[in-house]
């Protein structure tokens, strides 16, 4: 399993959408595209914007369809984060190519 | 071009201000005219003039005021707006801890900037990590906004400011882009500014494409929930683009705040007609007594996205897992 450790990488307020961006494709899409179950690990990170949650994971969600999110697990989340992620998440697969 | 800081001039009375904006009259200067005994003004309307100053010392011109000595004027100096004018106010003002009340005009030019500027502002609200999320949100959302969407020459200004009596927290960005109305243009079929206020306020809908949901880097629902944060703490929202004006109006005590997806739906203002903002001009109320958490509010906001969506689809999203 491929871990992201979050914090690391954006800090305690995940707002800076081109990390976001470079953590799916550098990260995120390699890991997916080779079999892996990815943990994106949320530890430390106060609160996230929804533009945040969205670079990180729409795309993901939109081509690879829903079943992909059963190979990603949100961790250490706070209440705000989890809701970000649902609303990005319901949202997204609305919108499957 | 001429702009007069009014006596009064907060989100609830807003249009008098910008009725009084004149984008027209000598190109190379802009006048500046502040009310001759008091001045009250939202942090919106600091940071449309800052804007009007900084662009237009940017292009080669100039700006001129007569600056009356006034009470207030010690609050227009330490919100930092003669520095932005490059204007001598004729006062200095003692510097002191800005705790607790404002955040002083801010120019952020970049990403990096706005990241800086976003961990810098928390200490001078001394805001708890409750009332400090929605502060930090709505400043991240609509200043990354303006510096995506606007191509300002200026980038973004922003303030804030802390009302302890109402227990609300003001918070004005603006640029001086290609408006709401350009932006959206790029991708939608709107022929007025109003329009694309509108379009700009529904979830899901970007100036990036025509596609509905956006991009992979664009979501199109930045102003949507900032829209909806002032709504559930019972506040205004404004929105000045072009030549229009939408305001989100405050909900009455006594009923619930209600999020609508569509901002049609809306008990709002909306005022067309108006002198033309070449840019846009965001202003937002924010009620920090804590009575309600952030998570709450993004219940609430998450609600109004499924009411887009019929129930047996709902019932059929794959949920995140969490661990």
């Amino acid at each position: 399993m491929t871990v992201i450790n979050l914090f690391e990488l954006a800090g305690e307020f995940a707002e800076d959408k081109d990390i976001a961006r470079n953590i799916r494709i550098d990260k995120l899409l390699p890991a997916l595209a080779n079999g892996e179950t990815v943990e994106i690990d949320f530890a430390q990170v106060g609160l996230a914007t929804q533009s945040f949650i969205h670079a990180l994971v729409s795309d993901v969600v939109r081509k690879e369809g829903p079943n992909v999110l059963d190979r990603i697990v949100f961790s250490n989340c706070n209440s705000s984060i989890k809701s970000l992620i649902r609303i990005v998440t319901e949202y997204s697969q609305d919108q499957i190519d | 071009m001429e702009l007069r800081l009014p006596n009064s001039a907060h989100l609830g009375n807003i249009e008098g201000f910008v009725r009084g904006f004149n984008p027209d009259g000598k190109a190379d200067e802009l006048s500046l005219e502040i009310h001759p005994k008091w001045v009250s003004v939202h942090p919106a309307v600091l940071a449309m003039s800052a804007t009007a100053g900084a662009t237009m010392i940017a292009n080669g011109g100039l700006v001129t005021a007569k600056v009356p000595q006034i009470k207030s004027l010690p609050y227009l100096v330490r919100m930092g707006l003669f520095d932005v004018l490059q204007i001598n106010p004729g006062i200095t003002v003692t510097e002191h801890e800005e705790a607790g009340r404002f955040i002083p005009l801010t120019n952020v030019r970049d990403n990096k900037g706005l990241s800086e500027f976003i961990v810098n502002m928390i200490p001078l609200l001394h805001a708890s990590p409750d009332e400090a999320e929605p502060i930090k949100y709505v400043i991240s959302e609509l200043v990354r906004n303006a510096l995506e969407h606007a191509v300002s020459p200026v980038g973004a200004f922003v303030c804030a400011q802390y009302f302890k009596k109402t227990e609300r927290l003001a918070i004005g960005v603006a640029d001086s882009g290609i408006g709401i109305l350009g932006s959206m243009s790029r991708s939608h079929p709107v022929k007025s500014s109003m329009e694309a206020i509108t379009l700009a306020l529904k979830p899901g809908i970007t100036g990036t494409t025509s596609r509905f949901g956006g991009t992979e880097y664009n979501a199109g629902a930045g102003l949507f929930f900032t829209k909806a944060i002032a709504c559930a703490s019972r506040n205004f929202f404004v929105a000045y683009s072009g030549d229009a004006l939408f305001k989100l109006r405050r909900t009455p005590s006594g009923q619930t705040p209600v999020i609508h997806a569509d901002p049609n739906d809306d008990i709002a203002t909306r005022v067309e007609g108006l002198p033309p903002w070449q840019g846009t001009v965001v202003g937002i109320d924010i009620g920090i007594e804590a009575h309600k958490t952030f998570d709450d509010l993004l219940r609430e906001i998450r609600g109004a996205y499924q009411l887009q969506v019929r129930e047996g689809r709902k019932a059929r999203y794959k949920r995140p897992r969490f661990a």
